[in-house]
């Protein structure tokens, strides 16, 4: 669901790509046969992509230019269900839940990951059980963490219970419970998720930094914060730029937290365009506007993916 | 790797020892944010009904029991379906299994071709199917539902196979092709010499050096697709649904009273085969994540 790759340099005109040698060149008629071998191994897996993401995606496509509503119909009607899409208010709600979750998820999740990741670089005894804990959610489905993130932010038995039984018995925290505040809770959970990802992105660039770098700003008389923010974390740039993008396109794709955490409630209040685009597809049996919904979260993707999948290219020539 | 502050001296003095233990007390705290839910879920699995009404959200359980466990394994309904969970665990196992080792497969053959017997293209090639690593499941879902109706595979254990066998080798591939452009090629090129075809390479060469990357892969493939809920939510119907699948609609039932301690023990079940993956073998789960991510 995350990976990118930024180690991944294409190389213009593969032909010429260094590192390729080529050894079908070291034999005739075997050789030959070798080398086609290499693309029928590729093909079955390449045709397979072909159909079921590219294909699938013009399927859609074709359908958002449709009137299908419960089942697919393929009488095109132009770009109505865009336009439709673009008049429903539930629609603005889901988008601008998806910019203020989007843009808190990411710009905390950052700034807690970088900060673990540096103090987790002092040398500190247990790093490694540390950083297990930080990571673990990574490991586990939301649907099952959400079970517990969901009493934790239930006011009646939650934390709000649990501040109000030790003596504050005017305490609140019932976000999960109010319509303009729902969509906050899902980010507590998603940088809970998350975080410790890119705490484990940073700590492995940071030590992949030079410490004779370090050592020398140090004997210059630089002060460790310092050494850090001018000189440690300019040079590890690449690295947010990958965890930006990483995070930005889970954000779009956010689906399981939503479901696990409020079921877009409450009414909509907390819906993303994830939920918004299933609950269209499937249970309001519009499908051609689901199909434009989901054609939003795909371009969006894209629009976050191929400047940086570009970005990379370019330097990967470089190099 | 080794601290990138190892190179300077330990700082000295009473300022330096406080700034020391706030240090701790920081990355102590971030702990208990992160350990909160998992504590809470496995402490609350093991108390009575009775025990969570009147005590505390964060208490120990007083009476240690295993009731909510086996309730929720064998006997807790989810929807009409009074089984537990355990029939729901057995289909995700179904799934896993095959299509963790099919999109292996798939991606260690990949990964070899596009590598080791570049072609034309084989760029290109790459790069259209990691596209599939970033693509918003929401824009397949339809299609997908329909072709499987086409194929006979709605609604089964075989269909999501197939989904996660496609939509796996994006990732599989990845790893795979990263790492094999780290062995040289030159193996490949002294074999071919000796007369090794590309499968007697592949088998008796590049398989051998693979073990790292086959756990990194297989741990992935397989949190991935244990922890599926989209997929299984969309193409699974009634008793064919995943483990996942099963403890939402437990958890989120509305009728009859609400069990804390037994949504909690559903959602450990549910969990457990992950964590204890993660905790065995974290090292290479952090790998996969990060594959590829930092250069260098």
């Amino acid at each position: 669901m995350t990976l990118q790759t930024p180690s991944y340099r294409p190389a213009a005109g593969d032909e010429a790509a260094p590192g390729s040698a080529t050894p079908h060149k070291a034999g005739g008629l075997r050789a030959l046969a070798q080398r086609h071998l290499s693309k029928l191994v590729v093909a079955p897996s390449f045709a397979a992509i072909l159909l079921f993401v590219y294909g699938f995606i013009v399927w859609t496509v074709y359908i958002s230019f449709t009137n299908s509503k419960m089942l697919p119909s393929y009488d095109l009607v132009g770009a109505d269900a865009f336009s439709k899409l673009w008049r429903i208010e539930r629609w603005y709600v889901a988008i601008e839940n998806l910019l203020i979750f989007g843009g808190l998820f990411i710009g905390v999740s950052l700034i807690v990951g970088i900060l673990l990741a540096v103090l987790l670089d002092q040398r500190i005894r247990g790093e490694g059980v540390l950083r297990t804990i930080y990571l673990y959610p990574m490991a586990l489905s939301f649907i099952v963490t959400g079970t517990a993130w969901k009493w934790i932010l239930n006011p009646g038995i939650g934390i709000q219970q649990f501040v109000r039984d030790l003596g504050f018995p005017g305490f609140t925290f019932d976000w999960i419970v109010q319509q303009d505040t729902a969509v906050y809770t899902l980010v507590i959970a998603a940088v809970w998720q998350s975080s410790g990802f890119v705490m484990a992105l940073f700590l492995a660039a940071l030590r992949g930094v030079d410490q004779e770098i370090i050592k020398a700003a140090y004997l210059d008389g630089a002060s460790l914060p310092r050494i850090y923010w001018g000189i440690v974390l300019p040079s590890v740039r690449p690295v947010f730029m990958s965890a930006f993008v990483i995070l930005a396109h889970l954000a779009v794709k956010s689906y399981d937290l939503v479901v696990a955490l409020t079921g877009g409630g409450p009414g909509y209040a907390s819906d993303l365009p994830a939920t918004f685009m299933y609950e269209m597809t499937f249970r309001r049996n519009q499908i051609a506007i689901g199909s434009a919904s989901a054609l939003m979260m795909l371009a969006t993707v894209v629009a976050i993916i191929v400047p940086y999948l570009y970005s990379e290219l370019k330097g990967g020539k470089r190099v | 790797m080794s601290s990138l502050t190892s190179a300077l001296p330990p700082a000295q003095g009473t300022g330096a020892r406080i700034a020391r233990w706030g240090l701790y007390l920081i990355l102590l705290l971030f702990a208990a944010y992160y350990l909160l839910p998992l504590l809470l879920m496995i402490a609350t699995s093991f108390k009575s009904p009775e025990e969570i009404r009147t005590g505390s959200l964060l208490s120990l359980p007083r009476d240690f029991s295993l009731d909510a466990w086996s309730y929720a394994w064998n006997r807790a309904c989810i929807g009409a379906d009074c089984r537990g969970m355990a029939p729901y665990f057995l289909n995700s196992l179904v799934i896993v299994g095959p299509a963790v080792i099919i999109s292996t497969l798939f991606g260690a053959l990949n990964g070899y071709a596009l590598t080791k017997w570049r072609f034309r293209g084989a760029n290109i090639v790459f790069g259209m199917i990691l596209f599939g690593s970033f693509l918003p499941s929401q824009v397949i879902l339809l299609p997908m539902a329909q072709t499987l109706g086409f194929l006979g595979l709605a609604g089964s254990a075989g269909g999501l196979i197939l989904v996660h066998v496609v939509y796996g080798l994006a990732f599989t591939t990845l790893f795979f092709r990263n790492y094999y452009v780290s062995i040289p090629d030159d193996l490949v090129k002294a074999a071919t010499i000796d007369g090794a075809g590309f499968f007697q390479i592949f088998t008796k060469i590049m398989l051998p050096l693979s073990l790292p990357i086959l756990v990194v892969t297989i741990i992935w493939q397989f949190t991935q697709i244990w922890n599926d809920f989209l997929f299984g939510a969309s193409f699974a119907a009634g008793g064919a649904q995943p483990v996942t699948v099963a403890l939402n609609n437990l958890v989120n039932t509305t009728t009859g009273v609400k069990q804390y301690n037994v949504d909690m023990a559903a959602a450990m079940i549910a969990g457990l085969p992950t964590l204890v993956v993660y905790v065995l073998a974290g090292k290479y789960f952090i790998r996969g994540l990060t594959a590829g991510s930092v250069k260098g």
